[in-house]
């Protein structure tokens, strides 16, 4: 709680940037449409221009703030298209992007998550799947995957598989590599006495998975959860965007079709809102199972 | 004033000085009302179980703790300034070499800090390496050595440069009886060749009976001294003066001094 | 190693043979539509053929594992070994199924293509990589160095920026990309600025803990010293930083890629590796999407190859890179 206040100090001097940077970057616009207009305009005039325009360069966080608000809670709440008025939720509001960017992710993050988790136990425990795989694994993290993810997209979407799975195998892929190897790390993070210990009681290498090596990965594995969460959303909304139809990735690559500048802000804040509650859930889980365990820092 | 209060060999001089740290739990007395006078070329130990303030009272003298009571001066000078005329070598209890540098360059350090010259350096570095025995280990990285050798290396650093003062803290402490045996008896070699004034931190009673000219016994809360002891051994001293009456009976004081500062617990 | 009591291929083929079957287990759950075309490869004779060569080339692989000590030659064999049974059955399951190259076509197709397109490839790595991702990765990993460095000397700036940086690094920021294009238009400048955007955080908070990976130990040495900050900075604290800087110039080669890449779907050049992947796709040219994707591959592993070497120079006395 110590950093509260310089926390907020940073922040309040971001946004004091921020406006600053949305007055100098837009005046040149209104500047022009003054001199088209043939009017003088004064320091004023440009500052609450420059903060109020339809499709600033830089929109004023307020702007993205009212956007936001209006394509969530207006949209839902008061226009025909939304919830409460058709009884589903409207296909422009971010609410609705939002949900089909974070089931994507989920999805594949759940299997990519599992099936990392499954070849780590395999690696640790068989030498051959080890010097088969592992080096892949780690030399597949230096390649930039998440580019690809568009034209995976569109292959599957050619032999027929569309909608949230092709989405969410890109996202479990990107997910399963990073969670392959600090789980690899995490089971292997028993020392050689801890080991020697269990061997002096001939204990199966099953029960010293159980009882050893699972409890003992548990921080590399949330640690690599929190990497592998953040990695699926963002291999989920760069595969969207070559898809119409909904997610934050489609709204982004739409918005900058159109010009639609505050529009792309406001999906941007709603991508990192995402972001920050999932690894801020998994985090609260971390701490509640390591504080449980007593492994706590 | 100074001149009358000092005696006239005086190198560090302590008149009631206290440290107290301020804790969440409330202020920790680690050193009260210690007074003492440490003349040049002395050889003094400072022993004491932990908590007794003798690391902290050696911080002191090296400037790296203030003290909130007395006064404590150093060649005549406060720690800050004879800090800033580069008064003192220090040695931690660990050898602290930095492992990107290897072993001369470690040595060099802090002549580059204080800007010697190139040529300078590499003299003064051959120098001190063969005084601690390290001769033709100067290209070795610190990692590469034992922590015996570690460790002389890190006293080799503290020699480099010309302080007439070297303080050691635990120097041998994280070493094995037999390493430590063969290092005190070189201490006492360069501390004759050097004619440096030297103050130790140990907690081994033998130890500072064998390396010392005056021990001074601590005990804790607060960390004050209890006792200090001239020592009548000669300067000369070989191993085998570890078993002579003089050394048992020396070992002995120093013994009752560290049980007395327990009774009043 | 004990000897086990199974026989020593027991437990590798079922490793393999599990994960088949878990494979097989989840595409079947995920697509009902893929449950049919999956019983119909199952009970396909060809399918047969595969799973024979995929079970052989792992017991191979488990026979040289089990022969103690396993030598660097042994591994790397039994590496490549793994990675060829890979492209081969690629190769052999699309010639027997007779997969349509717009769908998925043969490695050798690929090769093939990517030998005659070497030209193209060339313009696009030079487009993508050395224009975009490169001078975006110098400028914003020294930018981020630099402020490290600068707010290193305030307490409050570190405990207000650490979290900050920390919460920015996990964002999804290649989102970003659309905007930058706008501001900085079409050609590479706008691609290396969302790089240096991307590249930033990460490297600022590894810079950021580096500096304070100083032990109290060294820096009272330095007190006794008497040195000066600049004296403290350049001996002791940027040398102890190094494990973590370089641990941020790791990170940020593969983001630096993908930021450049990514940001070509936003507007490009009609040249680039984005560029040239996008295009291709809308023509079904498969081929040459897999060769500019084995180009990013090997761009990817070279540059990470490429920083990993100057860090093991760099940092050889760590204890990290002294095992090794």
């Amino acid at each position: 709680m110590r950093n509260a206040i310089p926390v907020l100090g940073v922040v309040a001097a971001i946004m004091v940037v921020w406006y600053l940077a949305a007055v100098w970057m837009n005046a040149q616009w209104t500047r022009d449409q003054a001199a088209r207009a043939g009017i003088e305009v004064s320091f004023a005039d440009i500052v609450a221009d420059t903060l109020a325009q339809d499709r600033p360069r830089l929109p004023a966080p307020h702007q993205v703030l009212l956007e936001l608000h209006a394509l969530t809670w207006t949209e839902e709440v008061h226009s025909r298209r939304g919830i409460v008025q058709s009884g589903s939720l409207s296909n422009r509001s971010l609410v609705h992007h939002g949900l089909v960017t974070l089931s994507a992710t989920f999805l594949g993050f759940a299997f990519g998550a599992g099936f990392g988790i499954l070849l780590a136990i395999g690696i640790v425990h068989d030498r051959a799947t080890d010097m088969s795989v592992m080096p892949w694994a780690i030399a597949s993290q230096t390649i930039p995957i998440v580019a690809i993810a568009p034209m995976i997209i569109v292959v599957l979407n050619s032999i027929g598989i569309s909608g949230l799975v092709p989405k969410a195998i890109i996202a479990a892929y990107l997910s399963f590599f990073p969670v392959v190897v600090g789980m690899v790390k995490g089971l292997r993070s028993p020392d050689a006495m801890q080991m020697d210990l269990l061997r002096t009681y001939s204990a199966s290498s099953f029960q010293a998975l159980w009882k050893l090596r699972m409890p003992a990965s548990m921080p590399y594995l949330f640690a690599s959860l929190k990497v592998g969460i953040a990695a699926s959303l963002v291999g989920t909304i760069v595969a969207e965007l070559p898809l119409g139809g909904a997610g934050l990735g489609t709204r982004l690559l739409a918005g900058s079709y159109y010009g639609q500048t505050i529009q792309i802000w406001a999906t941007l804040l709603v991508a990192a809102i995402l972001a920050a509650t999932m690894v801020g859930v998994i985090g609260a889980v971390q701490r509640m199972t390591l504080t449980r365990m007593g492994m706590a820092q | 004033m100074k001149d009358t209060m000092n005696t006239p060999s005086a190198v560090i001089e302590a008149r009631g000085v206290g440290l107290t740290f301020e804790t969440a739990d409330g202020p920790v007395h680690a050193l009260k009302d210690v007074n003492l006078s440490i003349g040049k070329g002395d050889f003094v130990s400072f022993i004491g179980p932990s908590g007794c303030g003798k690391t902290t009272l050696l911080r002191a003298i090296a400037a790296l703790e203030h003290p909130t009571e007395g006064t404590l001066t150093v060649n005549g000078m406060t720690p800050d300034e004879a800090r800033r005329a580069r008064a003192y070598g220090y040695v931690f209890q660990a050898a602290g070499l930095y492992p990107w540098r290897t072993i001369a360059g470690n040595v060099k350090l802090p002549l580059e800090i204080m800007g010697y010259s190139r040529a300078e350096q590499q003299a003064r570095v051959e120098k001190v390496l063969s005084l601690v025995e390290l001769d033709g280990f100067g290209r070795k990285f610190p990692w590469q050595l034992s922590g015996g050798m570690q460790q002389r290396a890190s006293i080799a650093r503290a020699l480099a440069f010309d302080a007439d003062i070297l303080l050691m803290d635990e120097p041998f402490g994280a070493l094995d009886e037999i390493v430590r045996d063969r290092l005190n008896e070189e201490l006492l070699k360069l501390w004759a060749a050097t004619g440096k004034t030297i103050g130790f931190v140990t907690h081994s009673i033998p130890e500072a009976v064998y390396l010392s000219t005056r021990i001074v016994v601590m005990s804790p809360r607060p960390g004050r001294i209890t006792d200090v002891i001239d020592s009548p051994l000669p300067r000369e001293r070989p191993l085998e003066i570890r078993d002579t009456p003089e050394f048992i009976a020396i070992a002995h004081r120093v013994r009752e001094g560290l049980r007395a500062g327990h009774l009043d617990d | 190693m004990s000897a086990a009591p199974r026989p020593h291929w027991a437990r590798p083929v079922g490793v393999g043979l599990a994960a088949l079957a878990a494979l097989a287990a989840v595409a079947a759950l995920v697509s009902p539509g893929m449950r049919g075309t999956l019983a119909a490869i199952l009970t396909d004779p060809r399918s047969a053929a595969l799973a024979a060569i995929w079970v052989g080339i792992w017991l191979a692989n488990a026979w040289l594992a089990a022969r103690p000590p396993p030598s660097a030659l042994v591994r790397a064999l039994v590496t490549l070994l793994f990675g060829a049974t890979l492209l081969l059955l690629w190769e052999l399951a699309v010639r027997l199924y007779s997969v349509p190259a717009v769908l998925l076509p043969a490695p050798s197709a690929i090769a093939a293509r990517f030998a005659a397109s070497l030209d193209i490839l060339w313009i696009d790595f030079v487009q993508t990589i050395l224009k975009g991702a490169l001078s975006g990765y110098l400028i914003g990993c020294s930018a981020a160095f630099l402020i490290a460095v600068l707010i290193d000397r305030s307490p409050f700036l570190q405990r207000g920026l650490l979290p900050v940086g920390n919460f920015i690094a996990a964002l999804p920021i290649v989102g970003i990309a659309p905007i930058l294009v706008m501001w900085f238009g079409f050609d590479w400048q706008s691609k290396a600025a969302v790089v240096v955007v991307m590249v930033f955080f990460p490297m600022l908070v590894n810079s950021v803990e580096g500096l304070k990976a100083t032990e109290p130990m060294q820096r009272d040495l330095m007190a006794t010293y008497s040195a000066g900050y600049w004296q403290t900075l350049v001996k002791l604290r940027i040398p102890a930083a190094m494990p973590f800087v370089f641990n941020g110039l790791k990170i940020a080669t593969t983001l630096a890629l993908i930021g450049a890449i990514v940001a070509e779907f936003f507007g490009s050049p009609t040249r680039g590796m984005g560029f040239r992947i996008s295009t291709e796709v809308g023509r079904l040219g498969l081929d040459m999407v897999w060769a500019e994707i084995a180009v990013a591959a090997l761009a990817g592993s070279a540059f990470y190859g490429l920083v990993a070497f100057i860090e093991k120079r760099v940092t050889f006395w760590h204890p990290s890179q002294r095992g090794r």
